[in-house]
């Protein structure tokens, strides 16, 4: 399929001119500042249309890379390379879908330094398509770490009491975990010849060696994720950064972790992957029931929904590992759930931290009488956060369940406790928040939803309920790549076993 | 014999030199203050050395006996050299017109310190290597403690001249014994005498190039020979600091390289273990030690026992790709380093310089501009990607990786994530704290330059990578014949 035009640069890059024209604004006038949010926002709305492309000319009969584009670059067989296949471009689609409600949810909410705001928001927006489609480990990387350094700054500058422990210790932990991989694909680099990723695919390493390759990407993706025990970042960034900042990291920034898990250590060490599948699974059931215990212990509305997204994680995890299409399948959409719907529930949270300034449970109650709309916006997503019918959280936890049951009875049914507590963290949430009576006296002067709050909730509504209803046309996108990646894994291990059977 | 024809390779280190001494007799017989005249004359003599670098005949050149070569390596590290000490005058123009140092003998002795360096990097002969690092080290020691009145400028100087003779010593006595026991002090006979790894090695030839591991190792300033570092950094002249951290750190990186893999290049096994364990212990010492630093040249000397420590790394791995590596590594460091200390020399408040990281308060508010260059000096010291410090170090580990120094490598990472903590630490005070005290700007015109230029090469080399991967693989080549 011949494209004309470099279009998967293009989306990647588009948000740095949106950096230019910003940084061309002059500063210091009072409708700088004004501007400056046109701007972005206009950046990123004709980022996600032109990201649209992608999905309108993607061709789903196909599990090869699209859009590719490959220029020289640092020499050796290590080159710009960029393309997606059906696990990565709904990634792309789900970053750009949520940036300019990022950008709208910022509007009244950050008012200083709104240049620095916008420009760190923007360049986040292109490391993280780039993560998405970058085909060459050592570009992959790159995107994956530089990401750090907007984050560090915007939870830094814009975040809340305790920004500066929270992160110092979200750039550490992550810079930490993905170090080793650095190490692990330089060595990848010299056994393969080439840090090309489809290549790389189908180098076949040694499995003694692959064991600590997995390992080494393990390490950064489980803490990306993040996986119990290196979870532990996540709260405190989340409680900390702004809004937008926790949206970007729900809903973007742990699928990278997930992401990386699909795109690498199952395809390029299917034998450490099989090996190493039941840690994943005894892991990630830790998480779910683990983190949601934690999640009901919660006093902060935003600990509850980041513990809330550990496990939820977890179940991402384990459908990874399952090795077949239910649970892989499930996997991915599951991640754009979560995308989706925990990104909601953070702006949910800050609809009324924007009022009230504090994310307290207890200093809220009886919101139902005074905000009926934002009471039914928040029941939707909280709805889908338990995986209710009818909404996209429960497509992929029932996807994962199923292909979790093929693979491993007791993860499955372990899984399954989740649910329940998911259902019980989030509607005490609710119950606590919106039911009751409206005694405090603050409370009862907070105004429902302005017509910007409700321009953003309305697409991820229409989005979680499109999700929940007719999830057809994700499963096309990703159906071909998927069994691609089962077909080779399961090529890969017999291939193993036979090599096995001879050396007896 | 002497034929002019042997003289075209020295043609740079001979027109640096006569031109120092034709500028010390302008400066002593000019009327008036000299020394503006002399900082930019001396500057543009660097310039005019650097374009006749690249003039020499190409190829390996050997004269003097086979003392002194030029090759590709050598053109590209005199590059770096004289880059980094123009750049290093530049800066100083307006620290010592305000320090009351304006002495015209200040550009004069980092010519001969220049001159030094390039005969260093061109050094084929433990005599010339000798000769060359005494003129660049008798012209440091006297700039060290340039600043006569002040305790602790004259406590650097003194610090560095007996520590730096100690060095000297065991340099010599490591020379004298590889002298003994192998016959010879000249780098290509050595190669020869050692090739294809069929000569005898005693034990009196390691323990010589242990002792010569060592006293290189002081003027990189590699643990364990590295106490002298912090305090010189602290207590010389801000700009001479700067120097310090740029040119001779190449010079000496570069020396270190050429004296280790050039005549010992097939006795790996004996001297790789000495460079990992001077590369480990550096990066770890550098990593742990900068993180309670309040001085931020105390800071920077840490940081640059780090670096150099990564850069040892690449010379540990013991191969062309490893001293690619160390090539990328410095050139790299160069350009941070000199945009670090640009924006140090700015730093300047009502009641003059400040040196305190907390000084650094807030700056993103009052000077947004050189809060940008600083920090993404700060995120590229760190090692972050995209910016070229990764590639620094991208390149060290590959070589590593491939020599199978698996432990030296994930000591490597590790510590710069450790080491990472220290340089955000910069960033939050100057993003993340409320101002303190302004300092008074705008930063001077040619800080400001120096600064931008420096931090327009570390963000963009992601983009245009190749020329200086390319002058690294050519100048590796040339030591590995």
């Amino acid at each position: 399929m011949g494209v004309s035009w470099p279009v998967l640069s293009l989306v990647t890059f588009l948000p740095l001119v949106g950096v230019a024209l910003i940084l061309m604004t002059p500063s210091g006038s009072p409708t700088a500042a004004r501007s400056i949010r046109w701007i972005a926002l206009w950046t990123t709305l004709v980022t996600f249309v032109v990201s649209l492309v992608l999905w309108i000319r993607f061709d789903t009969g196909t599990a090869d890379f699209q859009f590719v584009e490959k220029a020289a670059w640092l020499g050796g067989n290590i080159n710009y390379h960029m393309g997606v296949d059906g696990i990565s471009m709904l990634f792309v689609i789900l970053t750009t879908f949520l940036m300019p409600l990022c950008i709208l949810a910022s509007w009244q909410a950050i008012d200083t330094r709104v240049r620095e705001y916008m420009i760190a928001f923007l360049v986040m927006e292109t490391l993280m398509i780039g993560v998405f489609c970058a085909l060459d480990l050592v570009l992959f990387y790159l995107f994956f770490e530089a990401g750090l350094i907007p984050m560090f700054l915007i939870i830094g500058v814009w975040g809340g009491k305790r920004r500066i422990y929270a992160t110092f210790k979200f750039f550490l932990y992550t810079l930490l975990g993905s170090v080793l991989m650095l190490l692990a694909l330089l060595y990848m680099y010299f056994q393969a010849g080439t840090s090309d990723i489809p290549t790389l695919m189908n180098a076949k390493f040694d499995p003694s060696a692959q064991k600590w390759l997995w390992l080494a990407f393990a390490a950064s993706f489980a803490v990306k994720v993040p996986m119990w025990p290196v979870h532990t970042w996540l709260p405190d960034a989340h409680v900390e950064a702004p809004t937008a900042g926790s949206v970007i990291l729900a809903g973007v920034l742990l699928k990278m972790g997930g992401y990386g898990f699909l795109r690498f250590s199952i395809p390029m060490f299917p034998d450490a992957s099989l090996y190493f599948t039941p840690l994943i699974y005894t892991l990630s059931v830790v998480a779910i029931i683990y983190a949601s215990l934690v999640a009901l212990m919660q006093e902060d509305m935003k600990k509850l929904i980041a513990y809330s997204s550990v496990a939820h994680m977890g179940f991402v995890t384990i459908g990874a590992f399952t090795m077949n299409q239910q649970g892989i399948q499930g996997s991915i959409f599951q991640m754009l759930s979560h995308g989706v719907v925990s990104g909601a529930l953070f702006l949910c949270v800050g609809v009324v931290y924007d009022r009230l300034h504090t994310r307290e449970i207890a200093r809220y109650g009886g919101l139902a009488s005074n905000m009926p709309k934002y009471a039914v916006v928040f029941l939707l997503f909280t709805m889908a956060n338990v995986g209710l019918p009818g909404t996209s959280g429960f497509v992929g936890e029932m996807l994962i369940l199923v292909g979790a049951f093929q693979s491993n009875t007791w993860v499955a049914l372990l899984a399954t406790t989740g649910v329940i507590l998911s259902a019980a963290y989030a509607l005490w949430l609710y119950r606590k928040v919106i039911f009751g009576s409206l005694t405090k006296e603050d409370l009862k002067a907070l105004l429902d939803l302005s017509p910007r709050e409700k321009l953003i909730f309305a697409p991820l509504v229409v989005a979680t309920l499109v999700m929940g209803v007719w999830p057809t046309p994700f499963f096309n996108v990703m159906d071909a790549s998927v069994q691609a990646l089962i077909k080779n894994h399961q090529a890969a291990i017999a291939a193993g076993r036979a090599v096995a059977a001879l050396a007896h | 014999m002497f034929v002019a024809k042997d003289l075209a390779p020295l043609v740079p280190e001979l027109f640096v030199a006569v031109s120092a001494m034709v500028l010390l007799l302008y400066g002593v017989f000019a009327k008036g203050n000299p020394t503006r005249t002399v900082v930019w004359a001396s500057v543009l003599v660097l310039v005019v050395a650097l374009v006749l670098v690249w003039q020499v005949p190409a190829g390996r050149q050997a004269v003097l006996s086979g003392m002194f070569v030029t090759d590709s390596f050598t053109a590209v590290m005199k590059s770096l050299v004289l880059i980094g000490s123009a750049v290093s005058l530049v800066l100083s123009v307006g620290f010592i017109r305000q320090e009351e140092m304006e002495r015209f003998e200040f550009p004069v002795l980092l010519l001969l310190a220049t001159v030094g360096m390039m005969m260093m990097v061109s050094a084929n002969d433990l005599i010339s290597l000798y000769v060359g690092l005494e003129l660049q080290s008798l012209a440091l020691y006297v700039v060290a403690a340039f600043r006569r009145d002040s305790e602790r400028s004259t406590e650097a100087g003194l610090k560095y001249f007996v520590l730096g003779a100690l060095s000297s010593g065991m340099l010599l006595y490591g020379a004298s014994l590889i002298y003994g026991f192998a016959g010879s002090t000249n780098f290509t006979d050595l190669a020869k005498l050692f090739a294809g790894g069929h000569g005898h090695v005693s034990v009196g030839l390691v323990v010589g190039i242990v002792f010569l591991a060592a006293g290189l190792a002081f003027k990189v300033s590699a643990v364990p020979f590295h106490m002298w570092t912090p305090d010189v950094y602290e207590g010389a002249p801000t700009a001479v600091t700067a120097f310090f951290a740029s040119a001779p750190k190449v010079a000496a990186m570069a020396l270190f390289v050429r004296a280790i893999i050039s005549p010992f290049g097939a006795l790996v096994a004996e001297w790789q273990q000495i460079i990992i364990l001077l590369a480990g212990a550096s990066m770890l010492l550098g990593a742990f030690a900068a993180i309670w630093q309040k001085n931020i040249k105390r800071l920077m000397a840490y940081s640059s026992i780090g670096h150099v420590g990564f850069a040892l790394v690449g010379l540990a791995a013991g191969t062309s790709e490893g001293v690619r590596g160390v090539v990328v590594y410095m050139a790299v460091y160069l350009a941070m380093t000199l945009g670090t200390f640009a924006c140090i020399l700015a730093m300047r408040q009502k009641n003059g310089l400040v040196e305190g990281i907390d000084d650094l308060a807030g700056l993103a508010r009052t000077q947004p501009g050189m809060a940008f260059a600083l920090a993404v000096f700060m995120f590229s010291l760190a090692g972050v990607p995209p910016l070229a410090g990764f590639f620094g170090k991208f390149y060290v580990f590959m070589a590593a990786i491939n020599a199978k120094l698996y432990v030296l490598s994930v000591i490597g990472v590790l510590s710069s994530v450790v080491g990472a903590f220290y340089y955000l630490r910069i960033v939050k005070i100057m993003y993340f704290d409320a101002p303190g005290e302004p300092f008074l700007h705008p930063m001077p015109r040619e800080l400001g330059v120096v600064a931008a230029v420096a931090s327009l090469f570390t963000l963009l080399f992601v983009v245009f990578p190749m020329p200086i991967l390319n002058g690294a693989a050519m100048a590796a080549k040339a030591l590995f014949p």
